[in-house]
């Protein structure tokens, strides 16, 4: 269950929001909207504890994500505006490699076939330098085919895909929901996620 | 705690594998630098001897520093250092992967390919000896000591002369002591007291430094 509570978010001299809260629970799925600057990316990193909120809390399971930051990092997922690949680096050492860092198990063959669902079969060897932007974000997508951490965070995952990328990548994020996974994020383009329970938030 | 260090450390000696002109032109700026003052100071073995230490060491300094700079940028810059920022660890440990990593690749080769230089100074076995201890010893720091100023202008215009500012000045007592342990070993006084004095300080920024250096890149990312 994650909890925010009253947040305030400034921003330079500006005050983006105040007073913000909301609650989610275990398969539920939260819609950030708001137009440019409105604060939405600032709220996503102030969730996963980078940017200190100017007041409020955040909770994960009932406990202030500061007195137990590793513990939640460990339950976190966070997918930014960047993809967080390394271009010297295949796809394939790519995902192993932020696995590791991020404590998590995935054995070669399970990388293999992530690669393959996001459409990246016969490329797992080929430096990430070499593949177009959209590939890249399938790339940094792959991570979330066989992620088991609870909650998800994503800023703008639909960027830069095609459409049978925005389906496949539905379908991913209502897997997650159906297994009591949560899920927070910003996104212009609605998409329908088939399953779990839709929320949504306007900030600004 | 040990396994993220080692993962870290892998995954920057890897990347840095595939990059090798970094390490190869570095190591290069030190082995020239090193060789233009024989050429300009000319065939006199007593005076090159007197110079030898404080030229390699000058050299050294500089050639770490020429590394410093991207030790934290591109993993800025592509959204990596995020993701090591919420690894389920301290980022410290993170960051102390990556100074030991940084070390591997900047201040180890320069140890391995000082005695060659030294020769061109005329120095004795010994005070060859002491010199690669020296440098083995003492480059650590630098790394660690080099970490906290790579963090706290990450981000800036301009930020790699801001940077030989911040870092330069404190690098001045890892100067003087290897500098001392040759110069000292050269007079026939033993270079042990410099050389501890370098594994204390190198002992002491590899502790403290990367925990500063934590928190100079969580400001960063905010």
């Amino acid at each position: 269950m994650l909890e925010a509570e009253n947040l305030e978010c400034v921003r330079g001299e500006r005050r983006l929001f105040a007073g913000l809260g909301f609650r989610l629970e275990a398969g539920e799925l939260l819609y950030l909207q708001g137009k440019n600057g409105a604060g939405k990316t600032s709220l996503l990193r102030m969730l996963i504890g980078l940017l200190p909120p100017e007041a409020g809390e955040i909770r994960w399971q009932g406990k202030a994500i500061r007195q137990q930051a590793d513990e939640f990092r460990a339950d976190l997922c966070y997918l930014g505006h960047l993809n967080a690949i390394k271009e010297e680096l295949t796809p394939l050492e790519n995902l192993l490699t932020t696995a590791r860092l991020a404590d998590e198990t995935l054995s070669e063959d399970e990388a293999i076939d992530a690669l393959e669902q996001v459409g990246l079969a016969g490329r797992e060897d080929l430096a990430c330098k070499y593949l177009s932007q959209g590939q890249k974000r399938r790339v940094a997508l792959a991570r979330l085919v066989k992620e088991k951490r609870p909650l998800w965070i994503l800023d703008e995952p639909f960027v830069a895909l095609d459409v049978a990328a925005v389906d496949w990548l539905a379908g991913i994020i209502s897997g997650h929901l159906q297994r009591g996974g949560l899920a927070v994020m910003t996104t212009h383009q609605l998409v329908s996620i088939p399953a779990g329970n839709i929320r949504e938030l306007r900030i600004g | 705690m040990l396994k993220i260090i080692v993962s870290v450390i892998g995954r920057d000696l890897k990347l840095a594998m595939r990059r090798q002109a970094d390490i190869v032109s570095a190591l290069f700026f030190f082995i020239i630098v090193v060789s233009l003052f024989p050429l300009g100071v000319g065939p006199e073995p007593d005076l090159l001897r007197k110079l030898a230490p404080g030229v390699l060491w000058v050299a050294a300094l500089l050639a770490t520093m020429l590394s410093l700079p991207r030790l934290f940028a591109d993993d800025h810059r592509d959204g990596t250092l995020e993701q090591l920022a919420l690894a389920p660890h301290p980022l410290g440990l993170v960051v102390t992967g990556k100074v030991i990593a940084h070390w591997l690749v900047s201040g180890l080769p320069l140890a391995v390919i000082a005695p060659i230089l030294g020769i061109q100074f005329d120095l004795s076995n010994d005070a060859l000896l002491v010199l690669t201890l020296a440098i083995l010893l003492g480059t650590p720091a630098l790394s660690g000591i080099g970490a906290i100023g790579a963090a706290l202008t990450l981000g800036l215009r301009g930020g790699g002369v801001l940077l030989s500012l911040l870092v330069l000045p404190l690098y001045i007592p890892v100067l003087i002591f290897g500098a001392g342990a040759v110069d000292a070993t050269v007079a026939g006084l033993g270079g042990e007291g410099h050389l501890s004095l370098l594994a204390a300080m190198t002992f002491a920024s590899l502790g403290f430094a990367p925990w500063a250096t934590a928190a100079a890149l969580k400001i960063a990312l905010e």
